[in-house]
């Protein structure tokens, strides 16, 4: 067991580094001078040369390959360009607001569309399945900003419900922090509850075929209890993959979600980052980001070597 | 050479109808499909008007007879914009799944067939995957400057691993196939092995991945237009015509009413054509997860 888990502690290594390198060589392989790139239009000469050497362009890409991962994996991300401020700090003041969107956005889709998919999959091929199955596709087809707009128009603006935009921290104001979370929570878990459910119907579909359903129901037991006790627990371990997953496509949604809504969380530190081509924040943000994907994907794995006797790696 | 006798098939148009009406949704995302793009390809005739004439005048104008979707803030005709911008969006969409298809299959197939490439060649994939696609997407045009072939080498970058780790699965079950055998016991060369009878096998559930990753990438360059990075706005994509519209959306929600509903709705029909593509080809696709 503890073998295991290392060996799979080790397997996110090589990912991490793969995305280390696409961020590096990103930079460095993009037309144009990098340092010009960093410093932006309104650079004069030297401070042009002043961002080469603080960056080490000037020297050999191995060599300033070398340096960077080692600054990388000691947690020095570097300064922004733009206010001067460490990369490290800017995130840590944004992480809040994401963090809270995106926890309720998983509450909010694991509560509504697990048992929708269940449903869909106990009533295959019924009036329910397919309502459920056609809102999944829709919830894929529209883009989330189409939603957010969608959603602001008619619940804020014209019915006056909710706030418009803005960002309200729960640890300030709980009930208005509640109230301005609703419209982009729904946003995002919109589309996420497309593909949860999606999900959720195929896995249980598959564990209702299986012998030991049939042998409950042999046995005479209550079919609501066969289906949330018996098919829905053993349907969980591909949904929980998937949501974990699915973590990369809820940071893109976050990205433009927060956009949408002037959520001042990490998504618009980096559409400014990017636009204001601040480069250290803008790998800061992608390295970030990929790390909490590869972490809590690792987390979830483990979790099934622990708690699930089938799987074995 | 004997003559082989087979049943002679109905005529093509009965055919078409018969099958219609077997799978109702999916010749109506057929129809859908078709009418967007023939109105995107005749845009400069159905539209009339130059989607980039500016009448300050019109500002903000309601849909109505003069403008069918009404005008933006430059008075430029929605209407004609969001037929024109059906070009370069689907354009965008076509081209960036073509080329993830193509590089993702490739990297599948050489990973499926031999060991060492397999390890470093996924490795690299799953990095890529670890990248949230819209950051990497938009990372990489905003270093590169927004162009037809950025935006689509943008858009298909993030969809190659996925495609890779499909067609590799496929070439893992299709190298245990008793014809596969067969032709390697025959000493046919191993490169031709897998072009003529495992790659063959891999096309139904790529035409499926490909129908998916059509629709992702029109919904990227939405994002990527939205976010301010795709195409300038002299090149109206359904992306920077929403984007356009944002600001506004208070005051003319049309702006972006038209341009989303184009776009959710073609987005919806590939997706629909995807899923019935994937119950026709292969049954057993079905009961597996669909990609995020």
């Amino acid at each position: 067991m503890i073998r295991l888990i290392v060996l799979r502690l080790l397997a996110a290594v090589p990912v991490m580094l793969v995305v280390a390198t696409f961020v590096f060589l990103l930079l460095r392989l993009s037309p144009g001078d990098p340092a010009l790139v960093v410093a932006g239009e309104q650079a004069t000469p030297e401070q042009v040369e002043q961002i080469r050497r603080d960056l080490g362009l000037d020297r050999s890409l191995p060599v300033q390959y070398v340096t960077w991962l080692s600054q990388m994996a000691q947690g020095n991300f570097g300064a922004s360009t733009l206010s001067g401020q460490p990369v490290l700090d800017l995130i840590a003041d944004r992480v809040e607001p994401t963090l809270v969107l995106a926890l309720v956005t998983i509450v909010v889709t694991v509560v509504i569309a697990v048992p929708l998919g269940a449903i869909a999959a106990w009533h295959h091929d019924g009036w329910r399945d397919r309502m459920v199955m056609t809102l999944a596709v829709v919830g894929f087809s529209v883009p989330s900003f189409v939603i957010g707009y969608t959603l602001m128009q008619l619940l804020a603006l014209k019915a006056n419900l909710l706030p418009v935009q803005g960002y309200i921290s729960p640890f300030d104001d709980p009930l208005q922090s509640l109230k301005h979370l609703v419209l982009p929570a729904a946003t995002l878990a919109i589309v996420f509850m497309a593909l949860i459910s999606r999900v959720t119907r195929a896995s249980t579909l598959e564990i209702l075929g299986e012998d030991f359903i049939r042998t409950a129901r042999a046995k005479g037991g209550n079919e609501n209890r066969i289906l949330w006790k018996h098919a829905l627990p053993n349907a969980a371990v591909p949904v929980v993959t998937v949501i974990g997953l699915g973590i990369a496509s809820l940071i893109s949604g976050v990205v433009v979600t927060e956009s949408v809504f002037n959520i001042p969380g990490l998504g618009r530190l980096t559409i400014d980052a990017i636009l204001g081509r601040d480069y250290p924040v803008v790998q800061g943000l992608i390295l970030v980001f990929s790390l909490t994907y590869v972490f809590i994907n690792l987390l979830i794995d483990i979790t099934y070597l622990i708690v699930d006797p089938r799987i074995r790696y | 050479m004997t003559h082989i006798e087979t049943p002679s098939r109905p005529p093509l148009l009965r055919r078409l109808a018969s099958g219609a009406v077997r799978q109702p949704t999916m010749s109506i995302a057929v129809l859908v499909l078709v009418l967007v793009v023939l109105s995107a390809m005749f845009a400069g005739l159905i539209a009339g008007t130059d989607p980039l004439s500016i009448s300050p005048r019109d500002r903000y104008t309601a849909p109505g007879a003069e403008f069918l979707f009404g005008s933006d803030q430059y008075g430029r005709d929605i209407f004609a914009r969001v037929l024109h911008g059906g070009q370069i969006s689907l354009a965008v969409g076509v081209l960036a799944a073509s080329l993830a298809a193509v590089i993702g299959t490739l990297a599948g197939l050489l990973a499926g067939s031999f060991r060492i490439v397999d390890a470093i060649l996924m490795r690299v994939m799953d990095g890529l995957m670890a990248i949230p696609n819209i950051l990497l997407a938009v990372a990489i045009v905003s270093l590169v400057g927004p162009s037809l072939l950025s935006i689509v080498v943008a858009i298909c970058i993030p969809e190659i691993p996925r495609v890779a780790r499909l067609i590799r699965a496929m070439v893992l079950t299709l190298r245990e196939e008793p014809y596969v055998f067969a032709a390697i016991s025959m000493s046919i060369p191993r490169w031709k092995v897998v072009l003529r009878h495992i790659l063959p096998g891999c096309l139904a559930p790529l035409a499926v991945q490909f129908s998916y990753m059509f629709a992702a990438a029109i919904l990227t360059e939405a994002v990527l237009g939205f976010l301010g990075v795709g195409f300038p706005s002299e090149i109206p994509s359904w992306g920077n015509v929403i984007a356009d519209g944002k600001s506004a959306f208070q005051r003319a929600p049309w702006c972006i009413l038209f341009p989303g509903l184009f776009l959710s709705v073609t987005v919806l029909a590939v997706n629909v054509l995807g899923d019935s593509l994937r119950d026709r080809l292969d049954p057993r696709l079905a009961a597996r997860r669909r990609p995020s």
